[in-house]
């Protein structure tokens, strides 16, 4: 298929401008990474309202929640492996437990992050914010879902999280496309398996799918940006129309999307399913392409895993 | 200076005194809970609580209230003895410390009980969130003050010079915040498990305002708040020299109440030494 790409960093920092220009409570950290998470277009729109607290996550998300309980709805920024893993406690203690205002926006997610490797790059965010009990996650879908998404947090009480790329992502929706927290969206219509992808993923699943049409097998794609709170009812619908599931992201498969739409059918409407994921384990150096070939993170193995599924039902 | 009056100073020794026979019937209620660092830091709070602070326990969310963090959160019996006698709520509910659907929870929680302002018991992490209230304030130009009270054992944390550089970068002359120097952490002697001396030359150099006092002596407490507020374009930071279990002549230095109340024999004779035993 022919893409076009865009960026999502780019995107989360014109949301932030936007934000500051109609409300005067959002504030901005960052841990000195703010030229790449691109909260340095907002630093310098609004640079009152924006504060660098150097590479100290942990004091970041301490500030934020300060921040946030003097009535501030507080962006946090940084990759998404230190926003989440340097600072987890922080986040559960200082963040979630008291139910507070910010919202984490972490960039460089997954492996795509490239050349720097496994230490910069995540495959366990999504799980680790997943589990906190009164934390939203949203992972965009792409540039425009982020824009989105930035700005419905900011309406949305409590903490949240959301995980970009580094790399551009294909654009797959506009400026049209419906985005609510909690909500899925159905990308296209099918009788024999339903994808459901999150992130970098939906693009691929869309490849799949029509791959898949060709061999006349008929699969629907689902965009599950928002991974919690999951969209359960679109996915019983899906199980039920499909009777069989086929889920792919950028994450590991363990207490990923893939654990999250599991857990849901084997408790509500046990279905067949296979995760297309990270398989349980860290990411290595190279360009971001060839690291989703190496690692399993291609339409191919999606389509692979749905043809397998198929069969199961 | 204030040279405050012997009857202020007096009334406030007379409320601390009240504050500690709470933590020693509150932790021998619950069975469980932290009288040694309550007991340490419990002339601190009171003399936030009952003299210091700006803060309403009619409407706790006021706006312009000074806030409060405790950091070392294990201390919230003294905590919520001093919101008690404050008129956050009720002093009879003291008795539900640590107990099942209480409000009181064995470390404060924010959205639990009016009064708290933050969530804390995790160590190391309040000085951050009360350096983030103190940017907020300086954001909406509103010079209320903020207070933390951090454990000495919590020197130990990262997290806290991580926090210290952030205060004195921003220059947040509206913190004062406070070390109970108790000296003794869980596993013993805070010198003997991980010294964090010299504590005053550590903060000196972190760019705080230092202020070194008995805090046990309520004039030199509210002589430090004093001066912290007068200090402009920094954090104050006040290392409180006190004794745990200060109070209690058997609990005092006693590392094993820590983290253990008194037993019924105990809790009598603290009480008798308190003159709250009526």
């Amino acid at each position: 298929m022919n893409w076009k790409y865009a960026s999502q960093r780019k995107e989360y920092g014109r949301a932030l401008i936007e934000l500051g220009k109609m409300r005067k409570d959002v504030v901005v950290l960052d841990a000195d990474l703010s030229g790449s998470t691109r909260t340095a277009d907002f630093a310098k729109e609004f640079p009152e309202h924006f504060f660098n607290c150097g590479i100290a996550e942990q004091n970041m998300m301490g500030t934020a929640a300060g921040f946030a309980a003097s009535g501030k709805v507080v962006y946090a920024s940084s990759f998404a492996i230190f926003a989440t893993g340097r600072c987890w406690d922080q986040i559960r203690q200082s963040i979630a437990y008291p139910k507070l205002n910010v919202k984490i926006c972490a960039t460089h997610a997954g492996i795509t992050v490239g050349g720097d490797g496994a230490s910069h790059q995540t495959g366990e965010d999504v799980a680790l914010m997943r589990t906190l009990p009164n934390m939203t996650v949203v992972v965009p879908a792409d540039a425009q879902e982020t824009y989105k998404a930035t700005k419905a947090f900011a309406d949305w009480p409590g903490p949240c999280y959301m995980r970009m790329g580094r790399l551009d992502f294909p654009v797959i929706t506009d400026t049209d496309t419906p985005f609510k927290i909690g909500k899925g969206t159905l990308l296209r219509e099918g009788n024999d398996i339903t994808l459901i992808g999150c992130g970098n993923m939906v693009s691929r699943c869309l490849e799949a799918a029509e791959a898949l049409e060709k061999r006349k097998i008929s699969a629907q794609v689902i965009n599950m940006s928002s991974i919690k709170p999951l969209d359960e009812a679109l996915i019983e619908e899906a199980a039920k129309r499909t009777g069989g599931i086929v889920t792919a992201e950028e994450h590991n498969v363990v207490s990923g999307l893939g654990c999250a739409v599991s857990c849901f059918l084997a408790e509500h409407i046990p279905t067949p399913l296979k995760r297309v994921g990270l398989m349980d384990t860290f990411g290595e150096s190279g360009e971001g392409e060839e690291l989703m070939r190496k690692y399993g993170l291609t339409a191919d193995k999606i389509i692979e895993a749905a043809d397998e599924v198929v069969k199961r039902r | 200076m204030v040279a405050y009056p012997t009857d202020v100073i007096a009334e406030l020794e007379r409320k601390a005194n009240l504050i500690r026979s709470h933590v020693i019937r509150m932790t021998r209620s619950a069975g469980s809970g932290h009288p040694g660092g309550s007991l340490s830091s419990t002339d601190i709070i009171s003399a936030l609580f009952f003299k210091v602070m700006n803060h309403r326990s009619s409407d706790p969310n006021w706006e312009d209230r000074d806030r409060f963090v405790l950091s070392k959160g294990h201390a919230a019996p003294a905590y919520y003895a001093a919101l008690a006698e404050s008129g956050y709520f009720p002093i009879d509910e003291l008795s539900t410390l640590r107990k099942l659907n209480s409000r009181l929870q064995g470390h404060p929680s924010k959205n639990k009980l009016p009064g708290v302002e933050m969530s804390t018991g995790s160590l190391g992490q309040g000085l951050s969130v009360a350096n983030g209230m103190a940017l907020a304030a300086k954001l909406d130009r509103k010079t209320h003050r903020i207070y933390c009270i951090c454990g000495d054992g919590e020197m130990q944390s990262g997290q806290i010079w991580e926090a210290a550089m952030l205060g004195a970068h921003f220059e947040l002359d509206n913190v004062t915040a406070f070390v109970d120097r108790n000296m003794l952490q869980i596993d013993g002697p805070t010198e003997k498990i991980m010294s964090i001396e010299p504590l005053a030359d550590k903060w000196k150099a972190f760019g705080w305002h230092v202020i070194e006092i008995d805090g046990h002596d309520m004039r030199q407490i509210l002589d430090a708040c004093d001066r912290a507020k007068e200090t402009r374009g920094k954090p104050t930071m006040v290392i409180a020299h006190t004794v745990k279990g200060k109070g209690v002549s058997f609990m005092e230095n006693a590392l094993s109440f820590h983290g253990k109340p008194p037993n019924e024999e105990e809790t009598k004779k603290a009480l008798k030494e308190l003159g709250e035993d009526q």
